[in-house]
């Protein structure tokens, strides 16, 4: 099979790629690490007219700011894996980026790219949620910041308007924080089945968890973060094992993961369980440890 | 759709082709400049047949376009054999530990452990689970891993030359 035809253009910044989706209307594409895209066109899934290719409208590295850490969109997901200023300050991050695909996905595939696709098993997505990131997103109005909690609208859908395009990543950086990345699938490389990214924030001196926020992927038509009242319910404690058990079967069963050929419902949902339980207590203890090296 | 003149080297040599927007890199390489060893596979992106390294990395040729090539540089199985007969090192791995059956695969395999030993060059040997790890997106439908695995670590024992 192979795509239905379409015009190329080349954009050398983001102003340019906005205006060439405002000059070419709703059949226009853009094109960053091209690794879902390409297919979907290669399956005719999607017929655009035009693709605007991206992949010269930026050529930062990810850097530190003012206590956060700054993604530039086209940050491909090997970045993640080998750019130290990511493995030292947004290391799950480079923990999700390991499940992604494989060698050739990662060498394309970009952070913007991921978010803006939506995809409800997205592993980036889902650690993105956990890190409460938000994404910079220019469009014909100017530049503006969302929080990744409010991005994903359903199905490989977002709140981004038809002429946006989504530049940087913001992600929080803090000191006493542990992470993990959790992840359930058929196959090594295969899309999620169920996958839960964590990070725990504690307090310096009693070691209880100060904030707490899991993203899930795999569980509903989006990635979405885990129920706020269970994991709220860890905050001003040290929470034992039992503890963390009760939570995370609280979390499962706030979800109602549907049926696929790939999994059950029943399955998912028992996945969030585990999944979740492990994510936590692999989470502060990282927290803990950052804490007793600091 | 109006072709343009697509300007790339490609293992080491400059090509041109006249390529439409919508033509693939693995279109054009295979049937446009006869590279048979650049193979389409699933068209997905999913089994490594068609991996190219384009600046050196691995890519799927069948997920790039050709326009995107513009001005890079592509390396395909060929570039590694010497002159005439002789082999590569990675080749005559595969060659003494059986790791080519059907050969569908091939250039697609070795090209990833080209560029794994590419990348780890006089850093350290990667271990087996890290030469699983990379090589999972390289299918063989002859189900021949473990002796692939054999090949590449072979390869890699002996300095990756």
């Amino acid at each position: 099979m192979v795509s239905v035809p379409f015009e190329y253009t080349r954009v050398v910044s983001y102003e340019e790629a906005v205006r060439a989706l405002c000059d070419h209307g709703e059949d226009a594409k853009l094109l960053a690490g091209g690794q879902s895209l390409v297919p979907m066109l290669n399956l005719r899934l999607v017929r655009p007219t035009v693709l605007i290719d991206i992949n010269a409208a930026d050529a930062r590295e990810p850097y530190l700011d003012s206590g956060r850490l700054v993604l530039p969109a086209l940050t491909r997901h090997a970045q993640l894996l080998a750019d130290s200023a990511v493995r030292c300050n947004a290391p799950l991050l480079s923990a999700a980026a390991r499940y992604i695909g494989n060698v050739r996905v990662r060498n394309r595939g970009t952070l913007g790219g991921s978010l803006a696709h939506a995809d409800p098993t997205g592993e980036l997505s889902c650690a993105a949620l956990a890190l409460d990131a938000s994404v910079v997103v220019r469009g014909p109005r100017g530049q503006r910041e969302i929080a990744v909690a409010d991005l994903f609208d359903g199905y490989l859908s977002t709140r981004l308007e038809q002429q946006d395009v989504i530049t940087d990543v913001h992600v929080p950086v803090g000191r006493s924080r542990g992470w993990s990345f959790q992840e359930v699938a058929r196959r090594a490389s295969d899309f999620a089945v169920v996958a839960a990214a964590a990070c725990v924030e504690v307090d310096p001196g009693r070691g209880a968890v100060r904030h707490a926020r899991v993203g899930l992927a795999g569980v509903a038509d989006r990635v979405v973060p885990a129920e706020p009242a269970a994991i709220g319910s860890i905050v001003g404690t040290v929470p034992t094992d039992a503890a963390l058990a009760e939570v995370a079967r609280a979390v499962a069963e706030a979800t109602s993961p549907e049926s696929d050929v790939h999994a059950s419902g029943a399955y998912r949902r028992r996945l969030v369980a585990v999944l979740t339980r492990r994510a936590l207590s692999e989470a502060i203890g990282r927290a803990h440890d950052t804490v007793a090296a600091a | 759709m109006t072709k343009t003149r697509l300007t790339l080297e490609v293992n080491g040599v400059g090509r041109e082709a006249w390529v439409a927007p919508s033509d693939l890199l693995v279109d054009v390489l295979h049937d446009g400049l006869g590279l048979g060893e650049v193979r389409y596979g699933c068209g997905e992106g999913v089994c490594g047949t068609c991996t190219v390294l384009l600046d050196g990395e691995p890519v799927s040729a069948c997920l790039t376009l050709a326009v995107q090539a513009e001005g890079h540089a592509v390396t395909t199985l060929s570039a590694l054999a010497g002159e005439g007969d002789s082999l590569h090192p990675l080749q005559d791995a595969f060659l003494r530990l059986g790791g080519s059956q059907c050969g569908f695969c091939t250039p697609g395999v070795m090209l990833t452990a080209y560029a794994l030993a590419r990348r780890e060059r006089g850093a350290r040997l990667p271990s087996r689970a890290e030469v699983r790890y990379e090589l999972v997106g390289n299918l063989c439908r002859c189900t021949g891993y473990t002796k692939i695995l054999d090949a590449i670590e072979s390869y890699l024992a002996g300095g990756a030359p």
